[in-house]
């Protein structure tokens, strides 16, 4: 007993602060994409085709008809970085905030016409954060009203490479410490709020899939984390695979990353639930 | 004496013409030869082969007293053959895989049960008699982790036969792979497992550089060999934590839990990403590691170094972690053996089996790591290697970065499309073997007369480790299975592909 009391001692108090604090992730983490204007840049036509074409997901496309824009598609990403270095940051700009997060699926585009004016501010800041705060506006009240104080998730892997995974685990530890604000990942679907969903579905895993979700007692939550789970990710385009959640299931909330930052699905969830 | 076999280094590209083709039949006694000299099987598959257009198998096989060469044979697969496996359990698992994908009949296999395919109709197998009892957990289970199905057939708490059914996983990653642009390989590769991103990427990588012909400057082998230490650290100290909660010692849980983090942090400062995702590419390293992020691994190492031995200290002294660690989940030697499994496991059964030492590459012929056994086969001692070995890649980044010394920013590669410009050797092979921290990981490919890649193989470890965990749950308590589990913690995505 005195072992465990020294060794106590000696570990100290390791929780983060956060929300009350920021966190800065180091500047080579790939977090939320910023894209550059493109008639800002006179970007010539050749570049951007390069640049859009560089992206072995097809999330980058061209938009609009009369001032064309650049938009990246943070659902299909798998935060590579490809584009990034093939424009040498010009274009598609990786910036080290990670809050990322969608109530819907359009919501994760990310275009080069809405991003100039939060181009002036710095990653990270206040600006940054309230634009974002803004997708859960909506349903905010009500979900408040339900889980602010109690939130139960199950999670499902289907078809997920681990990632996501061992990130959602990381939660639990010290560090972040999930429980302080009154969120668990629970053993059973029947006891859980709602399903946190990690894989791009795997036909093998459907089932089960569908499974857990019919045990979940309504009102009930479907929270797609990371690309895989989101729009089937480096594996969209296999055949063994449904590509998302989505093909199956509704998805109220959705976290990418590749896989996403602990940082990143803490506050997702945090803000959609209005637990901040 | 290897008559037909061909002696291979991994991770250098044989032509297709240089191997010897063999009929079945002198396949089949070679093999058989070299199986009762103790080798043991590293990849077994098969492809149809460009240069005489028939079906072929492949095979490698690893053994004793061969230096750092692997066997390599080729035969012409026949549509059914007495099966390797009635007499070396090591086929059992390729000799499936075979089955099930090829169509080619191992004759007298014990069971031919799906693999990754069609699992809704798994026949398992079913213990008849008035007290047993079946216990099905899964595939989704308890704790935040990956699918599989376990199905016991137990007498009161005592396990008579666990069977093990994978496939949940099941993405399609190697016909994914053949069919997407170069430029997508490196994201899918990675995302085979993602507790191994690192480790996998290794294995492609080097099979890349040798069919490509690019050769790997010093500092880019030392920077590859920290990312897979790295990883390693990881994962060893994760585990380390996760069995300290299945026996319910919470403080050493929390604060490996919390230590494991600050690896993946380091990862992060290498690639942008916890998991080592996006850093490697072949012939060169995606993202610059600047002497500020080496300082900052430097000064991280020294900081955690006497943590983790402080709580490793308490964990391993305390009776009631010693009383459940002890005689559970035992492996024999002979059962090791037998079954040919690798990495930790094996280690931990009393075999001394390590690519980093057996098969060095990167800069791990610089690094003098020692092998870490134990004798009990028990969880014990698959903690207590991992609990060595993480001493030694705390002590092996260090030398690595002292080996970098000042850091050049000439091995930077500003994109993936660059890596790719050399073609691939036509008509050839290449297998790559390399000691993820499950242990060993293997990757093979062969290409056609144009150098286009018409078979990509991935082995993962654990293709040879779960049939030693459904082993040692036999006449085990049912109880003891998820501390068993986890001492193993094989890859079921990485199993799965
Ligand atoms: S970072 Fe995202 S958008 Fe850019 S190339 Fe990679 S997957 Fe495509």
């Amino acid at each position: 007993m005195y072992k465990v009391l020294l060794n106590r001692y000696q570990q100290g108090q390791r929780t983060s602060k956060f929300p009350k604090e920021e966190i800065i992730l180091p500047a080579i983490y790939r977090g939320r994409p910023q894209l550059s204007a493109l008639e800002q840049l006179g970007e010539t036509k050749k570049s951007t085709d390069e640049c859009i074409k560089s992206c072995p997901f097809s999330a980058l496309a061209l938009d609009g008809k009369e001032r064309p824009s650049l938009n990246l598609d943070m659902g299909k990403c798998v935060f590579c970085g490809e584009c990034e270095k093939n424009s040498g940051g010009e274009l598609v700009r990786f910036t080290n905030d990670f809050k990322m997060g969608a109530d819907q699926r359009d919501k994760l585009i990310v275009t080069s016409a809405s991003s100039t004016h939060s181009k002036k501010s710095t990653h990270g800041d206040s600006t940054n954060g309230n634009e974002l705060n803004d997708f859960l506006q909506a349903r905010s009240r009500e979900l408040k009203k339900m889980f602010s104080r109690s939130l139960q998730l199950r999670q499902v892997s289907a078809g997920g490479c681990n990632a996501c995974e061992a990130d959602i685990n990381v939660l639990n530890t010290p560090f972040f410490d999930l429980a302080r604000f009154g969120i668990q990942i629970v053993a059973s679907p029947r006891h859980a709020d709602g399903l946190l969903v990690t894989g791009p579905v795997s036909k093998n895993m459907k089932e089960a899939l569908l499974k857990s979700y019919h045990a979940v007692p309504a009102p009930k939550m479907v929270i797609a984390v990371g690309s895989c789970a989101i729009a089937g990710g480096p594996f969209h385009a296999s055949d063994e695979v449904l590509g998302g959640v989505m093909q199956l299931l509704p998805v109220d909330l959705f976290i990418p990353g590749c896989p996403p930052h602990p940082l990143t699905t803490l506050f997702a969830i945090l803000n959609y639930f209005g637990i901040l | 004496m290897n008559e037909g076999l061909l002696p291979i280094i991994p991770g250098e590209a044989i032509p297709l013409s240089k191997i010897p083709h063999l009929h079945f039949y002198d396949f089949y006694n070679e093999v058989l030869a070299q199986m009762e000299d103790g080798a043991k099987v590293v990849q077994y598959f098969a492809f149809n082969d460009p240069v005489v257009d028939r079906k072929q198998l492949l095979l490698v096989l690893r053994k004793a007293g061969m230096g750092n060469r692997l066997l390599l044979a080729l035969a012409y697969a026949t549509n059914e053959y007495l099966a390797f496996s009635v007499h070396h359990k090591k086929f059992h698992l390729f000799e499936r895989e075979l089955y099930e994908t090829e169509g080619i009949r191992p004759i007298g296999h014990p069971s031919l049960h799906p693999v990754r395919k069609q699992i809704e109709l798994y026949p398992f197998y079913c213990i008849h008699g008035h007290e047993v009892h079946e216990v099905g957990v899964g595939p989704v289970h308890a704790g935040v982790i990956e699918p599989g199905h376990f199905r016991f057939s137990a007498v009161g708490e005592r396990v008579h036969l666990l069977e093990i059914q994978l496939g949940y996983q099941h993405r399609g990653v190697e016909q994914l792979l053949l069919k997407s642009a170069t430029s997508a390989w490196p994201m899918i590769i990675e995302g085979i497992a993602g507790d191994s991103a690192v480790s996998n990427a290794l294995c492609w990588v080097q099979a890349m550089e040798a069919l490509a012909n690019i050769s790997v400057s010093r500092e880019l082998k030392i920077v590859r060999t920290l990312a897979v230490e790295l990883e390693r650290l990881s994962n060893h100290v994760g585990d380390l934590g996760a069995l300290s909660n299945d026996v319910a010692f919470l403080p050493a849980a929390a604060y490996f839990g919390r230590m494991r983090g600050e690896f993946l942090n380091l990862l992060l400062l290498l690639s942008g990403n916890r998991f080592g995702k996006g850093l490697l590419v072949p012939g060169a390293l995606r993202f610059e590691l600047s002497s500020e992020s080496a300082d900052l691994i430097r000064a991280k190492i020294d900081e955690i170094t006497p943590e983790i031995k402080s709580v490793g200290k308490l964990l391993f002294t305390t009776p009631s972690v010693q009383s459940r660690f002890e005689r559970i989940g035992v492996l024999q030697v002979e059962q090791a053996q037998e079954l040919g499994v690798v990495g930790i496991t094996a280690r931990a059964s009393g075999i001394d089996y390590d690519v980093r030492v057996d098969y060095p590459r990167e800069s791990y012929s610089e690094l003098n790591l020692p092998i870490r056994t134990q004798k009990g086969g028990d969880v014990w001692g698959r903690a207590m290697v991992r609990f060595e070995e993480i001493l030694d890649s705390l002590g092996a980044i260090k030398t690595l970065l002292g080996m970098l010394g000042r850091i050049e920013s000439s091995f930077l590669q500003p994109s993936h499309s660059n890596a790719f410009a050399n073609a691939f050797a036509p008509s050839s092979v290449i297998v790559t073997l390399n000691e993820g921290w499950r242990g060993e990981l293997s990757h093979a490919a062969v290409t056609d007369g144009a150098g286009k890649i018409i078979r990509y193989k991935i082995k993962d470890p654990s293709f040879h480790n779960w049939n030693a965990l459904a082993q040692v749950m036999r006449e085990s308590e049912i109880s003891d299975f998820p501390l068993c589990n986890k001492s193993f913690n094989l890859s079921y995505c990485g199993f799965d592909l």
